[in-house]
């Protein structure tokens, strides 16, 4: 995809979010809006190598949601890029639906695991990694990890192991949009000097804006190019961005809009065409 | 004298066979590998063992990752730490998951001795066992730790198994059968079913010598796997000698003797009455005293299999 391609794809992305959202009545709009232009520019930007016919493909990269209650920005992008019909997208968090409100492998095709119990998701990744480096595949790990999320111990027990390893086929992706369920990061506990924190564990930092997808594709192309240890990409990012009341707001972390702000979220993000 | 070896020794074995088989197989430690014999895996295969360190989190998790792209590892450290400080990644990333980890919780039971309750597992079968899509084992000897780990790596998903510090007399041999999931008849007597696994097997064995010169017969089964249950063994027997004795180095509550009571409850109701940790930590000591402070050992057996006999109606 193009750039104007890739920005309609992100409008497209943030009305399925509302949208699921809205339908199901519960779900996490702020996460899943901050992190768009992370995931589209991955499945879209000629990144991940993945074949939505054969979603179980030994040999595809990977990516790993560990901050899984952002699942419906995920859901949209593999409906979008066509691992299962976009008619799905309405039965979110419903029963018997194939997208469970914390995604669930089993469920969902093109899901690589299960993830949401936060702080797991960079082990897991590791572990891929580390599967790749021994099967001397070319394979390559994205993990997306919330900021209130890096307040797990056990991201900092990964990290460890990741530049230990020398996992150069490993990628973290930190959605650093300094809100989280209770407040804000700087309140609760803060993540100052984030780069220098990642740089000094041993990893390859590069920061950018999250929400321009033609930098976040580049810097997925750059971080495929570091050797010899683990690169974080470090997305400064607006919580639920795109609609202004939500944005920056941490009681849109886990709440659903009713029908009024469902219809002006909409009418805020705009159509699928650019402009 | 009978002969004794830590269980841990069959572990390292079993290992160290099966790398040789399949270089997908990794044994993955969280700084005990000299405890837990996979330091046996280091020295001779150093490219199939991985140390992550005091993180047992991130042992389950690379485990996983290492499981999703297509290896076998096998998770180690102490049951404590296995069990309890990885339980949430064992949970929700492993078994939720259904993914091929094999973990091993070492040390487990108070029979770890001197380092105290800190480091006594008295639990991890419990809140293992309550786990969908779990295979719990706890094998009696070194032997049949050896079996229990080629048999786990055999099947495909997730699987505890949990074994102890101290060299145990050994029980079972090269011939002797082992089978996931079912239970082994170890002796046959028409008064009372006592069902054990791990160390407190032999002491079944002790017991029901004790009980055969004092005139009663006792059915020994070997329950090495706690999950799945053999409940047509467990029912069988119960139905034969209509009570039942369970002896296990785990708290009662929630533990072997939890899922056989749970069985009977529902199927062959009899007279049941349990041989374990009651509702309290240990302490500090040899591990034979505290075997014998706790009420583990063949006398305790023997006590309750003559008090669940007394109950028979």
């Amino acid at each position: 995809m193009d750039s104007k391609e890739l920005r309609a794809m992100c409008r497209t992305v943030r009305r399925d979010i509302i949208t699921m959202i809205h339908t199901a009545k519960s779900g996490h709009p702020g996460g899943s809006l901050s992190a768009t232009e992370l995931v589209v520019g991955l499945y879209f930007g000629d990144i991940i190598n993945v074949d939505p016919k054969n979603p179980e493909w030994a040999e595809r990269d990977r990516f790993i949601l560990s901050k899984g209650h952002v699942a419906p920005v995920l859901y949209s992008v593999l409906a979008r890029k066509g691992f299962f019909p976009v008619e799905t997208l309405s039965t979110l968090r419903r029963f018997g639906s194939i997208l469970q409100g914390h995604p669930h492998k089993d469920h969902t095709p093109g899901l690589d695991c299960s993830a949401s119990s936060l702080g797991q998701g960079l082990s897991i990744s590791n572990g891929l990694g580390l599967a790749f480096k021994k099967l001397g595949t070319a394979q390559r790990v994205y993990c997306l990890l919330g900021d209130g999320e890096l307040q797990e111990g056990q991201i900092w027990e990964a990290v460890m192991f990741a530049a230990q390893n020398k996992l150069d086929n490993v990628c973290a992706i930190v959605d650093f949009n300094h809100v989280q369920l209770d407040g804000t990061i700087e309140e609760i506990k803060n993540l100052d000097n984030l780069p220098a924190r990642w740089l000094d564990f041993g990893w390859n930092v590069i920061e950018l804006d999250g929400h321009n997808v033609e930098a976040v594709v580049e810097a997925y192309r750059l971080a495929a190019t570091v050797k010899g240890r683990p690169t974080v990409l470090i997305a400064h990012t607006v919580k639920g961005k795109g609609v202004s009341f939500m944005e920056n707001q941490s009681d849109w972390h886990g709440n659903a809009p009713n029908d009024e702000q469902c219809a002006a979220a909409l009418a805020e993000i705009g159509g699928g065409s650019d402009d | 004298m009978t002969k004794k070896i830590p269980m841990r020794d069959g572990y390292g074995k079993a290992l160290l066979e099966l790398i040789e088989r399949n270089p997908k197989v990794i044994a993955l430690d969280a700084d005990v590998a000299k405890s837990t014999r996979t330091v046996w895996v280091r020295d001779k295969f150093p490219s199939n063992f991985i140390d992550v360190g005091i993180a047992e989190q991130d042992l389950v998790g690379t485990a996983a990752g290492l499981a999703l792209g297509g290896m076998l590892p096998f998770t180690s450290t102490y049951g404590v730490f296995m069990a309890g400080r990885a339980w949430d990644q064992i949970r929700t990333t492993v078994c939720y998951n259904r993914l091929n980890v094999k973990i091993a919780g070492a040390h487990a039971g108070i029979s770890v001795g001197p380092d105290g309750a800190t480091h006594q597992a008295l639990e991890d079968v419990a809140i293992m066992r309550v786990l969908p899509n779990m295979t719990v084992v706890v094998p009696c000897d070194a032997e049949e730790t050896r079996k229990a780990t080629l048999a786990i790596a055999a099947l495909d998903g997730p699987c505890y198994i949990r074994f102890g510090r101290e060299a145990v007399p050994v029980v079972t041999d090269e011939s002797t059968p082992f089978e996931l999931g079912k239970a082994r008849l170890c002796r046959e007597g028409d008064d009372v079913t006592i069902i054990a696994n791990g160390a407190m097997l032999y002491e079944a064995l002790e017991a029901a010598k004790v009980l055969e010169a004092d005139g009663l017969g006792a059915t020994v089964l070997n329950l090495h796997t706690v999950k799945p249950l053999d409940v047509e063994a467990i029912v069988g027997s119960a139905r034969r000698t209509g009570c039942v004795v369970t002896a296990e180095e785990h708290q009662i509550a929630g533990g072997m003797g939890s899922a056989v009571a749970e069985c009977l409850a529902l199927n062959q109701p009899v007279p049941i009455e349990f041989v374990g940790v009651k509702d309290t930590f240990g302490e500090s000591g040899q591990p034979q005293e505290l075997m014998d402070a706790y009420g583990l050992n063949a006398a305790a057996i023997v006590e309750k299999a003559k008090a669940v006999v007394a109950r028979k109606v």
